[in-house]
């Protein structure tokens, strides 16, 4: 029996605090997520994630964070970044990873090592209006993941199916979300 | 005129009927009310062909066991009412029937409750007009096309009353997997929308999953064992279902009968019904848990010596899935003439004044005990014991309360 204390870098405690805490104070669970985008050139562009708002007052990341979107080469295009849709998977990829160390450490499960490789097939005809019928997005998206932690293959798999549950990127790609666009 | 009596219970089901021969036990007076007759909700709101999906030996209640050819069988809608109006004679239960409660209010002097028939003042009430009073249809409903037909399992009987042509199940609990089966048998090709769910074998290892889930203590787990209470009340109705044949009944077995399934019901579109593309996650959760369950059966059966006395350890195909599900229905291509939601129900609390409701209309109580001076609950998921919906469960709820009740009598007394 490893009488090792667990340790994935998660504060779970402080997140069921939180949980508790928000229970009974939901207006303070009122979040909002910003991100900017600025063009460059061609498709070209540069976000910035630095402000959101929560708990009840804005907030402020500890830095600001930039991310550069272009398209590929084979596009006529000067690869300047990684295209849009990559960064959805890069997001996805990211939250779920997240959820699994949050829930294996919750679970008191030790991990070693996770490693998740994403593939989201897609059609061009959609993005390049050739055929109406075939979708602009993804036509589905696989996810693989590879784990070492101290747990059988059955509590892994339990670990990655209960972070699904909780993540909200993978609740973003999976069910409908309301998007509105206005120009000012 | 207003009649008093120390304590007043609301409903005269199962669990009422329980609680009424345990306040006898106790020589507490009491009335228990009843908007229709004995068995209410078991007559007028399940459909035809409604079998328990617990079986004959665990349909007791204090005082009286149901006699039967065979303990192992499951009761049919016809027998439950029987059983129970055979219990509300044989306990001598004083029920007011066609007596609907209008309100429960606080008084200085107790709980003053106004009816279709009169008023009463008690000192203590128990609440068991049931947990499924109303069903949950989710607002996304108002926007399904008015041509499309709608039902919930309220109103359900029987495939004949449904328009020919495809149906539209929503929920893939114990309700929706039984109706799925029934319907798409009927020749109207259901397609399931499958959100969580808790999967299980009927029998395993020869003996029924219940009988392993009671001997094994499970069922008697109570409130203040499990982390996550909360939770715990909201884990879904099994896929389990009563048959002569002991059937098992999944989403695999559905499939196999040409049961489409789809993700669960995300939104409506237009014409378009959306679904979530995240039907393999929930299927892996519920079979992760199924396989959960059989290792904690198989540990019991060890630490017990029962290996040689039972089947060998088995386990069960995973859910099988398309490899890419459908995320939209067009409602208006008459694929689907109907849609039927089997997402679950909830209490009807209208009639009671007092302020007991938390912000999302649930009740307040510990276990049963009630946010308000002798006031107490039963028959929700999980109340006391794992066991508290089922029909066994009443029992050791009703002795648990009617002793806190009698407390409760002598101290203020």
């Amino acid at each position: 029996m490893n009488d090792k204390k667990v340790d994935n870098g998660v504060n779970v405690e402080a997140l069921l605090g939180a949980r508790e805490a928000l229970r009974d104070a939901p207006e303070g669970a009122q979040f909002a997520w910003r991100a900017t985008c600025k063009w460059i050139s061609g498709t070209h562009s540069r976000s910035t994630v630095n402000g959101f708002f929560g708990l009840g007052k804005e907030q402020k990341h500890r830095t600001e964070f930039t991310f550069e979107a272009d398209h590929p080469e084979i596009f006529a295009s000067e690869d300047n970044g990684a295209t849009p849709v990559e960064l959805v998977l890069a997001g996805l990829a990211s939250c779920l990873t997240a959820g699994i160390a949050s829930v294996a450490q919750n679970r008191d499960i030790q991990l070693r090592a996770v490693t998740a490789t994403l593939e989201g097939g897609m059609d061009i005809q959609g993005i390049l209006g050739i055929d109406k019928d075939v979708r602009t997005g993804f036509d589905g998206i696989k996810v693989t993941y590879d784990i070492d932690a101290d747990a059988s293959k059955d509590d892994i798999k339990a670990l990655v199916a209960q972070s699904q549950k909780r993540s909200a990127v993978f609740d973003i790609v999976t069910n409908p979300t309301n998007v509105t666009v206005e120009v000012v | 005129m207003t009649v008093r009596t120390s304590a007043v219970v609301l409903g005269a089901g199962h669990a009422g009927l329980a609680m009424s021969r345990c306040l006898t036990e106790r020589s507490i007076d009491h009335v228990v009310l009843e908007r229709g007759e004995v068995a209410n909700s078991w007559k007028t709101e399940r459909w035809d062909s409604l079998r328990l999906l617990t079986p004959n030996w665990q349909s007791r209640l204090p005082g009286c066991a149901y006699e039967c050819d065979d303990p192992d069988d499951f009761m049919t809608m016809l027998e439950v009412i029987g059983f129970m109006e055979h219990y509300a004679q044989v306990i001598s239960a004083p029920v007011e029937t066609h007596t609907t409660v209008t309100s429960v209010r606080r008084n200085d002097d107790g709980y003053r409750i106004e009816s279709t028939r009169g008023s009463w003042q008690c000192r203590a009430v128990v609440l068991a007009a049931g947990a499924c009073n109303i069903p949950n249809v989710p607002r996304v409903a108002e926007a399904l096309p008015l041509f499309v037909e709608t039902l919930t399992p309220m109103r359900y009987r029987n495939p004949t009353q449904l328009p020919e042509g495809g149906v539209l199940l929503v929920g893939a609990s114990s309700t929706g997997l039984q109706l799925a089966h029934e319907i798409h048998s009927s020749g109207r090709p259901v397609t399931l929308a499958v959100g969580e769910h808790v999967r299980m074998p009927r029998v395993y290892r020869g003996k029924d999953i219940l009988w392993w889930m009671d001997a094994a203590g499970l069922l008697d787990v109570t409130w203040d064992e499990v982390d996550d209470i909360r939770r715990a009340r909201n884990v879904p109705s099994p896929q389990l279902i009563g048959s002569d044949e002991r059937a098992t009944l999944d989403l695999n077995g559905l499939s196999k009968m040409g049961v489409k399934l789809v993700g669960r019901f995300a939104g409506v579109n237009g014409h378009k019904a959306q679904f979530s593309g995240s039907l393999s996650n929930v299927c892996a959760l519920a079979d992760l848990k199924m396989n959960r369950l059989l290792n904690t059966v198989d540990e019991w059966a060890l630490e017990h010596d029962l290996d040689d006395a039972v089947g060998p350890v088995e386990r069960f195909e995973l859910t099988r899935l398309p490899a890419s599900p459908p995320l939209s229905i067009d409602l208006g291509s008459g694929e689907i003439r109907t849609v039927i939601w089997a997402t679950g129900f909830h209490p009807d609390y209208s009639w009671l004044d007092v302020p007991v409701l938390d912000r999302k209309g649930r009740i307040r109580h510990e276990a049963g005990v009630v946010d308000s001076p002798g006031m107490y609950l039963m028959g929700l998921n999980f109340l006391r014991r794992r066991k508290s919906s089922f029909i066994h469960g009443a029992g050791d709820d009703a002795r648990d309360l009617s002793d806190h009740l009698l407390g409760y009598l002598d101290a203020t007394g």
